[in-house]
């Protein structure tokens, strides 16, 4: 049976990247239906009543939201190229460290992107105790997954993604190759990786995007 | 003694220990049920068990701990696969129940506890709306998720079961502390016999609390505590 699978996402989220991702490592066939989050489509109010958001993944019809449960249902249905762990330890191991980057890890770094002064210092200074943890978990791996990319490099994607353009935007160091040598590598081994480099966003879009996202807190602050 | 291969630590007092347990109990897991209080000054087990939360429950399996009530119940699945099944087979059904799971961690929960415990009638009220607004939402999901059967699981009670019903003592304890109707027989009357249903489940029986206990523990931590500051 032809299989249909729409991804409705936006040009730079790194939720909707984690959904496409996955699918190119499954070698699936996808469409990438682009999203205006100032304009949202009657297909994704309708696919997504609850939370109204991207990435949202279409599959014959009937749609998965929220990303990490996308890169679960993806795994569960297509068992080429597994992207969690095969061990139930891994495996709970690898959804934890998801969890944490979302929970803990994003929110401290936009702590340090969306402040200045006293305020920005004790985000950075939190989002490094933090990525510490992160650092920890690549000893002798080249990806959290091992020798290839899965469920945890995919999960992280957001900081090969966005961490270097809040760094430059707001100024701040978080991820310097003598603290984090592995991580630092990580990022690089990520994003040259040619199932991943080709959907990169374009950085000078990205800069522009942050700049503008970041400003209204700045303002706040005066 | 004789020292058992699984420790769960936690308080039931926490919904999120009760879902730990309840899986344990599915699959007739013996365990040994090490008492922790929430709020009482954490051992070096549990500190080491989960250094990055430093929360309950922990799951510890030979010597390797499980962190994260959802996860360990995904775990508890996959090891003891031989038990009853907790998570829907078909991939479809397994995400909706994923879904809902995580809608209760990231809002849900968080917007009924809101109604006893924020500041304010307006913001009591606008809780009370999103909680109630979020039943109607899983009144809808149970439709399609028990397929005419008791529980969302079907037959038996499965991973969305657990995810909602360690929070029914909490509702419990809102409805009286707020005088509101949360799990309505008329507003939501399937999850109204679900909740009956879910409550006398072998595997759940004895392990929700008593109302009055929760009560006054959430009482004493958490209300009395909140006025104390203002």
């Amino acid at each position: 049976m032809a299989e249909e699978l729409n991804v409705l996402r936006t040009w730079s989220s790194p939720w909707g990247l984690r959904v496409v991702y996955a699918l190119k490592m499954k070698g699936l066939e996808y469409e990438t239906i682009l999203e205006d989050l100032k304009n949202k489509s009657d297909l994704l109010l309708e696919h997504n009543p609850v939370y109204k958001k991207i990435p949202v993944l279409v599959h014959n019809g009937k749609p998965i939201c929220e990303s990490l449960v996308i890169l679960e249902y993806i795994d569960d249905t297509w068992k080429q190229c597994p992207l969690l762990p095969q061990d139930p330890y891994e495996r709970a191991m690898a959804r934890f460290w998801a969890k944490f980057g979302d929970d803990k890890l994003l929110p401290s770094i936009r702590s340090g992107f969306y402040t200045r002064g006293k305020e920005q210092e004790e985000g950075v200074a939190t989002a490094i105790g933090n990525l510490k943890f992160i650092e920890k978990l690549l000893k002798g791996k080249k990806f959290f997954g091992g020798d290839t990319i899965g469920y945890l490099d995919l999960a992280f994607g957001w900081m090969a993604n966005v961490i270097s353009i809040m760094e430059e935007i707001a100024e701040i160091k978080l991820i310097d190759a003598e603290t984090f040598p592995l991580i630092s590598a990580w990022i690089n081994n990520f994003s040259t990786h040619p199932m991943i480099k080709d959907l990169w966003p374009p950085r000078d879009r990205m800069i522009e995007k942050y700049k503008a996202i970041r400003e209204p807190y700045l303002r706040k602050e005066a | 003694m004789a020292s058992y291969e699984v420790k769960l630590l936690g308080t039931l007092l926490s919904p999120f220990v009760i879902r730990a347990k309840i899986a344990l109990n599915l699959k007739s897991v013996e365990h040994e049920f090490m008492e922790v209080g929430i709020f009482a000054k954490k051992s070096d087990l549990f500190l080491k068990s989960n250094p990055v939360h430093k929360k309950m429950p922990i799951l510890i399996h030979g010597d390797r701990p499980i962190c994260e009530s959802l996860i360990i119940v995904q775990y508890i699945d996959k090891v003891w696969a031989s038990g009853p099944v907790i998570l829907p087979s078909d991939p479809y059904d397994r995400a909706i129940a994923r879904f809902w799971a995580a809608y209760l961690d990231d809002k849900w929960f968080r917007r009924i506890r809101a109604i006893i415990l924020s500041q304010g009638e307006e913001a009591k009220k606008a809780a009370l709306e999103d909680g109630i607004h979020g039943l109607v939402l899983l009144e809808e999901a149970f439709t399609k998720c028990s397929k005419g059967e008791k529980f969302f699981g079907g037959d038996k009670i499965g991973y969305l079961d657990i995810a909602l019903g360690c929070f029914l003592v909490w509702v419990r304890v809102i409805e009286i502390m707020a005088n509101v109707s949360l799990i309505d027989e008329s507003t939501t009357p399937q999850l109204f016999k679900w909740a009956q249903d879910f409550c006398v489940d072998d595997a759940v029986k004895d392990v929700l609390p008593e109302t009055d206990k929760l009560m006054e523990f959430v009482q004493f931590n958490y209300v009395a505590k909140l006025k104390s500051r203002l």
